[in-house]
């Protein structure tokens, strides 16, 4: 099991769950991905995404900055 | 949230009849999300909407029917940039004001780190949304199918609705 790391900072609406998606199907079943975001919108949309391709949300946490670290992992 | 994780994808389904830069972005932006969500998804372009499927676009957006639109520089110190302008009706008519306020808009969406139209159209065409073109105005405009990006259906009403018919979301832009 590896992770890898996506930088979001920066990204809007809906580029984010856009790059999630598309970094998942690069990834292995069993794989995180660590990603770094700055738009508070993730904050509703990467669990409203998870939820609907089924993938998991494995930690959702705002940073002392303006930063949102979250992890998913590929399950299916 | 009932049909999360079902087994049959969900369908989206968006008519897209507006070509300016304002209402370019609330199809491209929810069609490239729902992709991502592992949708299934298809624009039927209709009457100024099927401008967006040109190879080159440049959609502009007039303040003139959009009384309510906030006017703000993407320049300037940050108490300046958090003005809203308040514009006459009568200036949003004089000639170049289109072009001002499509710049302002554009830099201001890119200052703020929004994509581009053009952007966001790609993406979508990299995650398989369906591009429909409407057969009947792209005649009566005089379109072609070769001025469209590569990949552009053409189909009818009857066409789209039958696609619309078995999807989840269905948006009139």
């Amino acid at each position: 099991m590896t992770t890898t790391t996506l930088d979001l900072k920066g990204l809007l609406c809906p580029m984010p769950i856009v790059r999630i998606a598309q970094a998942v199907k690069t990834v292995a079943i069993g794989d995180t991905i660590e990603a770094l975001a700055t738009d508070p919108g993730v904050l509703a949309d990467i669990p409203a995404w998870a939820r609907s391709t089924g993938q998991e949300l494995v930690s959702m946490e705002k940073t002392d900055g303006k930063e949102i670290r979250f992890v998913v992992k590929r399950v299916k | 949230m009932s049909k999360s994780n079902s087994d049959k994808p969900r369908r989206l389904a968006i008519i897209a009849s507006k070509g300016t830069l304002d209402w370019a972005y609330p199809p491209f932006i929810l069609a490239s999300a729902a992709a991502a969500m592992g949708w299934e998804v298809g624009i039927f372009f209709t009457f100024y909407g099927l401008t967006l499927l040109q190879k080159e676009i440049h959609p502009q957006v007039s303040p003139l029917g959009n009384p309510a639109m906030p006017m703000k520089m993407p320049f300037g110190p940050e108490g300046f940039q958090d003005i809203q302008w308040p514009i006459p009706v009568a200036m949003m008519s004089i000639p170049g004001f289109n072009a001002m306020a499509t710049g302002l808009m554009k830099k201001t969406f890119a200052n703020k780190g929004v994509a581009s139209v053009v952007e966001l159209r790609d993406t979508c065409v990299a995650l398989g949304v369906r591009m429909i073109a409407c057969q009947m105005t792209l005649d009566v405009f005089g379109f072609e199918k070769a001025d469209f990006i590569p990949g552009t259906e053409v189909a009818g009403a009857a066409a789209f609705l039958e696609f619309a018919a078995d999807a989840d979301v269905t948006l009139f832009v």
